[in-house]
């Protein structure tokens, strides 16, 4: 069986300068829900909106469960719900109405009544688009991708706004529609929604893929699963980040704005031997703190930027 | 976390009712039922597309309808002999066409000045008058005319020949009956040209048509809705603003239903054309608005919606009659007020046809989606 998406040295230059996309390459099987991660400009919209057939590639290649753009667009349509990062529905139209048009282009569509129930948009459904919370919109911009019954739902930023109830409601119809068998491809800047939705991820910066596979797996990919964060009364020169790498269990450090982090695989090793070292030096601790290293720490790790700025 | 914790949606799918088919045709119904209904709720467009032309219509009509049997005002300066001038204007057998009125000098001047009085008499010495009268002005000249026979036979000057007049006012000449045709071209290409290219703009803008694209939407459903939702709101244009002329100006409609509508019908597709391809490109409504503008404005003033455009210089006339507003204002007058045959219009559709046409070529070409 051919894959659900797949997409060979994909590259995209605006107006011949801007290099948005340099060379992507992508497989997702059947089944996956697989994520895009990236700051800012780094090029997702931009390959979903390829992937989805609704921007030419300046070069490249893809596929959707083995068929291209080119032979077969009207057919592949029926299979994809799209939801766009910035869509604004007619305000002049109901919520039912809106998913009632949507749902007329496609052969054999969902109830309209029950995609409504089931992204909570039931009260709703006789009130204007322009009435909606920006929650609220956001949900009937997934409504109108998932009328339509698709066998991969594409979704850009499907959470940026919302609040965190809202998003893990909307987590959680992404997660029965990928039971059921659909595909997800969605894109995304918060960490935490690739760690628990995604089943695989790629991190994207600059056009390109950086990094790739299970959100487990990149965190393995650290070499410590914890991160031990401390600051000294001390400006400890360059010399002291070789001795915090000889510590013992240490996979790597990083020091940002006085404060060291540490990648550790295990802290009930590393800890007493870091006090130890600190106090032989006279310097004394200021703040120590320890927590689970996430894909954030995989971003630092592999860019040396944070991967929102907030 | 895990998934348990989180709030519980109604994560069980409902029994998933049987999956309904959609014919060939429902993508264009509900792409046609949804244009509609957001024209209803716009209150703006209701009134533009409406109201807009009602007023305009009523208010021009007034201003420049001919007055109740063109009757002739008249200053008559405050004198010694001011009350005999009006008794002499009251013997007349036509005295119901003079409306005089004994003023001042100074108020006569004035008013003469405005346009209010057509003619000052002012009483000289002895029994004669001296008439203040404006040759360029025709009512004035008229009045001259009129209020000397007047004041001649009431004192006493017998008329040789024997005539008789009949007064004839026929709807159809007056100024009324030439702007309501042209009022409605004019409002077939402001909504045409609005009604297709600010919406394509606003929904390219919105990301709404890139949406639509996503879907497997016919492209051509979607023009053919767009064209459909503009003949439907040209039938109630051209109803209303030929019941009001009908209704309340007395216009008389000689040409047949079937043919003025379909001289709209024309009109509007040709405006869609051309409003389509303005939209063609542009990104922001801002920008299409201005080209919008540009468009329209020439015919605006030259193909003859308020005044005719015999008054431009006769060498520009087949340039002016060229642009397609002069052609639908043209054809819809003639049919309007002298019920000509489709068939003796056919360059003026033709015109239209070849406007509209190639626009619409042009655009397809053109017309970006995202
Ligand atoms: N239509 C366009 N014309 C020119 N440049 C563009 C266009 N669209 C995007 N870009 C540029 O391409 C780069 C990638 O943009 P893209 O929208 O794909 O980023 P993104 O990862 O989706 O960012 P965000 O998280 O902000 O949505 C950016 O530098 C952007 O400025
Ligand atoms: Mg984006």
């Amino acid at each position: 069986m051919p894959a659900a998406i797949e997409c060979r040295d994909l590259r995209k230059t605006y107006d011949g300068k801007v290099e948005a996309v340099r060379g992507l390459n992508l497989q997702i099987q059947a089944g996956e829900c697989f994520g895009l991660l990236g700051p800012n400009g780094a090029g997702k919209t931009t390959t979903i909106e390829i992937l989805e057939g609704l921007l030419q590639p300046t070069s490249g290649h893809v596929s959707i469960f083995g068929h291209t753009w080119q032979e077969n667009e009207r057919e592949m349509r029926e299979w994809l719900g799209i939801s766009l990062q910035e869509t604004r529905l007619s305000d002049k139209l109901t919520v039912r109405e809106t998913i009632e048009l949507f749902a007329s282009f496609y052969r054999e569509p969902r109830s309209s009544d029950e995609v409504l129930g089931q992204l909570q948009l039931t009260e709703k459904a006789d009130s204007w688009v322009g009435k909606l919370s920006g929650g609220q919109r956001q949900r009937l911009a997934v409504a109108t991708a998932l009328v339509c019954n698709p066998k991969i739902l594409f979704l850009d930023e499907p959470t940026t706004g919302l609040d965190p109830q809202s998003r893990r409601q909307l987590w959680e119809i992404i997660r029965v529609f990928q039971r059921d068998g659909g595909t997800v491809l969605l894109t995304t800047h918060y960490m935490d929604e690739a760690e628990r939705l995604c089943d695989r991820l790629a991190i994207v910066d600059h056009g390109q893929i950086i990094a790739e596979g299970s959100p487990a797996d990149l965190i393995d990919r650290l070499g410590g699963h914890h991160v031990v964060e401390f600051a000294v009364n001390q400006d400890l020169n360059g010399a002291a980040t070789a001795l915090w790498r000889s510590l013992p269990s240490v996979e790597s450090v990083r020091e940002e704005n006085g404060l060291v982090e540490l990648n550790v695989r295990e802290p009930h090793l590393t800890i007493p031997a870091l006090l130890d070292s600190i106090a032989k030096q006279g310097s004394a601790l200021e703040h120590l703190s320890t927590r689970q290293a996430s894909l954030e720490d995989v971003f630092v790790r592999l860019t040396g930027r944070h991967l929102r700025d907030d | 976390m895990s998934v348990a914790q989180e709030t519980p949606v109604s994560a069980i799918k409902a029994p998933s009712l049987p999956p309904r088919r959609n014919g060939r045709w429902s993508g264009y119904a509900h792409l046609l039922m949804a244009r509609m209904l957001e024209l209803k709720r716009e209150p703006e467009v209701v009134f533009w597309v409406f109201v807009f032309p009602l007023l305009l219509a009523l208010g021009l009509g007034i201003a420049f309808r001919n007055k109740p049997g063109d009757a002739i005002s008249v200053a008559i300066v405050d004198g010694s002999n001011a009350a005999n001038a009006q008794s002499m204007l009251a013997l007349s057998p036509h005295h119901e066409q003079f409306r005089p009125q004994i003023v001042s000098a100074e108020e006569a001047r004035k008013g003469f000045r405005l346009g209010k009085y057509d003619l000052v008499i002012q009483p000289s010495a002895g029994q004669g008058f001296e008439y203040r009268y404006d040759p360029a002005r025709p009512e004035s000249v008229l009045a001259k005319t009129e209020v000397n026979d007047a004041l001649q036979a009431a004192a006493g000057r017998k008329d040789i020949l024997s005539t008789t007049s009949i007064a004839s006012s026929e709807p159809g000449s007056r100024y009324i009956d030439f702007l309501i045709p042209g009022l409605l071209g004019m409002n077939l290409m402001n909504s045409g040209m609005w009604g297709i290219g600010f919406a394509l703009v606003d929904m390219r803008q919105r990301k709404l048509l890139k949406r639509f694209v996503g879907t497997p939407m016919r492209r051509g459903d979607f023009l053919l809705a767009l064209a459909s939702s503009r003949l439907i709101l040209m039938i109630v244009e051209v109803g209303l603003l030929l019941a009001f002329g009908v209704l309340f100006f007395h216009m008389r409609v000689m040409g047949s239903v079937g043919t003025i509508a379909l001289i709209a019908g024309l009109g509007s597709l040709t405006f869609g054309g051309v409003g389509l391809l303005t939209a063609s490109r542009a990104q922001k409504i801002e920008s299409v608005s201005g080209l919008i503008n540009l468009v329209m404005m020439p015919m605006w003033i030259f193909s003859g919606v308020f005044f005719s455009y015999e008054r431009f210089p006769a060498i520009i006339h087949p340039l002016i009659k060229a642009l397609p507003l002069t052609a639908l204002n043209d054809a819809l007058r003639t049919s309007i007020l002298e019920g000509t045959p489709l068939l003796h219009q056919w360059s003026r559709l033709l015109i239209m046809l070849l406007w509209g046409g190639i626009s619409f070529l042009l655009a397809l070409k053109w017309f970006r989606w995202t």
